[in-house]
């Protein structure tokens, strides 16, 4: 086979399996992912089975826990006053508390939401800075 | 006054870094040194006045001066001084100063040294080195200044999060930073060499130690943040796919894919455009890195809630690429290959293709993080890809990158010839297959086949790196007639960068055999327990012995007001394997609307693991005691303390904290065994020992000779 002939199909090889897998790539992301949801949403339509990416503030004075098991409400980031109840088994992370941003995989079971294990996660407090009011220009 | 110096600083930097962007391309058009060397000046000036800005500023957190504002924010009297000098960019205007300070001295050193030469290329570098500085400084003059004030001053700040006060903050952000800001220099070079058309490896050689250290230092900050979210998050992970790591990880798979393909382009001059194509994507990763750190664009644990950062970063960004793309599309001719592939059974081939392979796993970690936003503009939509998929696609390529940083070492130039192969790869295949056969026959891992399959590809490599030690000790010794270790030093010593890459594959084969190890033979229980019960995970009985308490005197020196711990009891067949004490520190409230007592501990809570590292396997465990029953104390406490002697509230506390310890106080407890985790942390290290190997200069003949001959054929071509 000529040099050049070899080459083009080496070319051609790389391409195609670079195709296919960017195809796999792509179709996987649109099937496996979940949709991310406020609670405002999740209340106007979650389908049980299905799960969603649920960010919200936690509620004040909503947190009790037994056992393994902490129930707590979740409501808009936009203070619309809108939550959806939690149910999360295992251990939450430390910056976990009223009035954090979360966000955790749920799926609806009945009137609520049942928490999937190890999904809980907290914005890093650090990166509040910005959020704060003062007289720092923006 | 410190202030008004600091924002008067900060505008000087902005005015320096115009005036020096004019001087350089001034000098550069016209050809007038002057203008050029006023140019660099102006870069050394930028890192000296940024140096006071950041100086007045730490100065300010040390003195605990919170009429400025980030202070008040981020530190307090009762913040360990410590963590004082390390929460000065633990805020969003901090951290832009830090990244600015950090660019202005990396880049004076880079001015600095190729000062004498690339003449052509250094005046477009220190422009665009200058550019990078004036967006910064702007970000700090315009939108988020540090030295904002507030008078009169708060009498206390609102400290430095608990969550922060690990030692790593003091060394986690400024080698991270240092990593984002190297990323400039190569890039800016590149954008040089690219103007100037002086596409030889000149550029390449005067800036490849900086591309080793950005890549050297972003890989030792992201395994220090791993590091630290193991010890402190309180979930015990190291890695979670969350979007700040991956836009550290993203620049540093690239900038791994560069510091391997440059080497062909030295030796073959293949690959350029790849290579300014890489260099150019790095810097712009890089940027992009910062830009989801700091601009909240995506739901992280990491990002800011809200922030007016994104749309200048967007538009820097949008700069980046399209001035990237323009320029290798119209330099495209000058970036032609000098030489082809010979065969796919040679050095070059391994090397693309694991640059093929380090820009999917790129590709793959991009389209992830950036999934929300793709599938919002695509189905309208949004929607997040969690670890489960990263992991689908991550876990096979790496496995695919140990195995080829087993065959690079070894396999020959141009092409290998079946003697060759059969010569090189004996000892590292019979190190794997020799690796599969205890596995399946001796141990109970054959339902974990990507785990056996990176132990494996890890034997691979310890085989062909080991063997090309041994035969370098052996070509050396007889030579010279050295004892084995010091034919060993001499060895590397004469070819830091060739043995130091080597190292670098030994270290990346521990530390990847430590992740798939401790992800696929974990073991993780949720138990809620009262002081003498006792649960089993993974084999090893964990007692909770009894329960502790400290007032004030944090064992952990985080300044925690109350500290609640446990004693745990941990035994494998009757003996006993470690005595642990995780404990939970509850730090004051901003406010007092919990009352003298409970204001004392209504702030943050963090948890403090208890950790026994060891070789083999690590015993983790966390706790978060049940205050519950305490809050009827405390109500009745904080009516007790008389509002003229607010110092009772403290010796109260301690009744109750004495009191928790004597109820016998049930806890709820995070456990876990996982096997190999120091591994990692070993691999890390021996990674970092190795890059320094290869980034430490030579001076030797050998290697100026080889570049001498090397330019001589640019030269004979141009």
């Amino acid at each position: 086979m000529s040099p050049p002939r070899k080459r083009k199909i080496r070319l051609v090889t790389a391409l195609s399996s670079a195709v296919i897998l960017a195809t796999a790539l792509i179709y996987t992301s649109f099937t496996a992912a979940s949709p991310t949801r406020t609670p405002s949403q999740l209340l106007a339509g979650a389908r049980a089975g299905q799960s969603y990416e649920l960010t919200g503030t936690v509620v004040n004075n909503s947190i009790t826990r037994s056992g393994d098991t902490t129930d707590f409400r979740v409501a808009d980031r936009a203070g619309t006053g809108v939550s959806v109840p939690v149910t999360y088994s295992g251990s939450v992370p430390s910056p976990f508390r009223e009035g954090r941003e979360i966000i955790i995989d749920v799926e609806k079971q009945g009137t609520g939401f049942v928490g999937q294990s190890g999904t809980l996660v907290t914005k890093c407090p650090s990166k509040y800075a910005a959020a704060k009011t003062g007289s720092t220009p923006y | 006054m410190g202030a008004l110096v600091g924002r008067a600083a900060l505008v000087l930097a902005l005015c320096v870094c115009v005036y020096g962007i004019g001087a350089s391309l001034y000098g550069a058009r016209t050809g007038r040194r002057e203008w050029v060397d006023s140019g660099r000046r102006s870069v050394y000036a930028l890192a000296f006045i940024v140096t006071v800005a950041f100086g007045i500023l730490e100065l300010a957190f040390l003195r605990s001066d919170f009429s400025y504002d980030t202070v008040a924010n981020t530190s307090s009297l009762t913040t360990p001084t410590f963590y004082k000098a390390a929460a000065v960019w633990s805020s969003q205007e901090g951290s832009l100063l830090l990244w600015l300070l950090l660019l202005s001295l990396w880049s004076s050193l880079a001015i600095f040294l190729t000062r004498k030469t690339l003449r052509e290329v250094v005046p477009y570098a220190t422009a665009v080195l200058l550019g990078f500085g004036a967006f910064f400084a702007s970000m700090t003059v315009f939108l988020a200044t540090p030295f904002a004030t507030t008078h009169p001053a708060p009498t206390d700040g609102a400290g430095l999060d608990p969550l922060l006060r690990h030692p790593s903050m003091m060394i986690h952000p400024p080698m991270l930073y240092s990593g984002y800001t190297l990323f400039t220099i190569p890039f800016a070079f590149a954008v040089g060499a690219l103007i100037t058309r002086r596409i030889d490896a000149e550029w390449i050689r005067a800036t490849r130690r900086f591309a080793l250290a950005s890549w050297l230092f972003l890989g030792i900050g992201i395994l220090l943040g791993a590091r630290w979210s193991y010890a402190e998050l309180g979930w015990g992970g190291y890695w979670g796919w969350d979007p700040v790591e991956n836009a550290a990880l993203m620049p540093w798979l690239i900038a791994t894919a560069f510091i391997h393909s440059i080497m062909i382009q030295e030796k073959r001059g293949m690959l350029k455009i790849w290579n300014a194509s890489l260099v150019l994507a790095s810097g712009t990763l890089a940027i992009l890195g910062t830009f989801l750190v700091r601009s909240g664009i995506l739901q992280s644990i990491h990002a800011f809630g809200a922030s007016t950062l994104g749309t200048p970063f967007v538009v820097l960004i949008v700069v980046l690429v399209v001035g990237s793309l323009y320029l290798v599309i119209s330099r495209r001719e000058i970036l032609r290959s000098e030489n082809r592939l010979d065969s796919l059974l040679s050095r070059e081939a391994v090397f693309m293709l694991n640059n093929l392979v380090l820009v999917g796993l790129c590709f793959v970690i991009f389209w992830g993080t950036f999934f929300p936003l793709i599938s919002q503009a695509l189905t309208g939509s949004k929607a997040a890809v969690g670890p489960p998929w990263f992991s689908q696609y991550t876990v096979p390529l790496a496995l695919i990158l140990v195995l080829l940083s087993g065959v690079g070492p070894v396999i020959a130039w141009r092409r290998a010839t079946p003697a060759n192969a059969k010569r090189n790869f004996r000892v590292p295949v019979l190190a794997a297959l020799g690796t599969l056969v205890v596995l399946l026959g001796f141990t109970h891992t054959s339902s974990k086949p990507f785990a056996i399959g990176m132990f494996c590809a890890a034997a691979f490599v310890f085989g062909s790196v080991g063997q090309e030690f041994w035969r370098g000790i052996g070509a050396r010794r007889a030579m010279s007639d050295e004892s084995p270790p010091a034919a060993l030093i001499s060895l590397v010593r004469r070819n830091r960068r060739r043995y130091g890459g080597y190292t670098v594959h030994i270290g990346m084969a521990v530390l990847f055999v430590g992740v798939a190890a401790s992800t696929a033979f974990q073991h993780v229980s949720d138990v809620s327990l009262r002081p003498g019960q006792s649960t089993l995970v993974g084999g090893y009985r964990y007692t909770y012995e009894k329960a502790t308490s400290s007032v004030i005197s944090d064992p952990n020196s985080t300044g925690a007001i109350l500290t609640l711990g446990a004693v745990m009891d941990v035994t494998k067949h009757g003996h006993r394997v470690a005595i642990l004490t995780p404990s939970a520190g509850y730090y004051p409230a901003p406010d007092t609307s919990q009352g003298p007592i409970g204001s004392l501990i209504g702030g943050e809570t963090t948890a403090h693991i208890g950790l026994q590292a060891g070789l083999r396997r690590d015993i983790w465990t966390a706790v978060q005691p049940d205050i519950d029953p305490l809050q009827p104390l405390i109500t009745q406490g904080n009516k007790l303390v008389p509002p003229a002697h607010p110092e009772y509230a403290f010796i109260l506390l301690a009744a109750i904290a004495k009191h928790y310890v004597n109820s016998s106080p049930t806890a709820s407890f995070h456990l876990m065994n996982s096997p190999l985790v120091t591994w990692i942390w070993f691999g890390g290290f021996i990674v970092f020992t190795g890059g320094l190997t290869a980034m430490w200069p030579t001076g030797g003949q050998r290697v100026r000779a080889r570049y001498l001959a090397r330019v001589g054929r640019d030269l004979q071509r141009a």
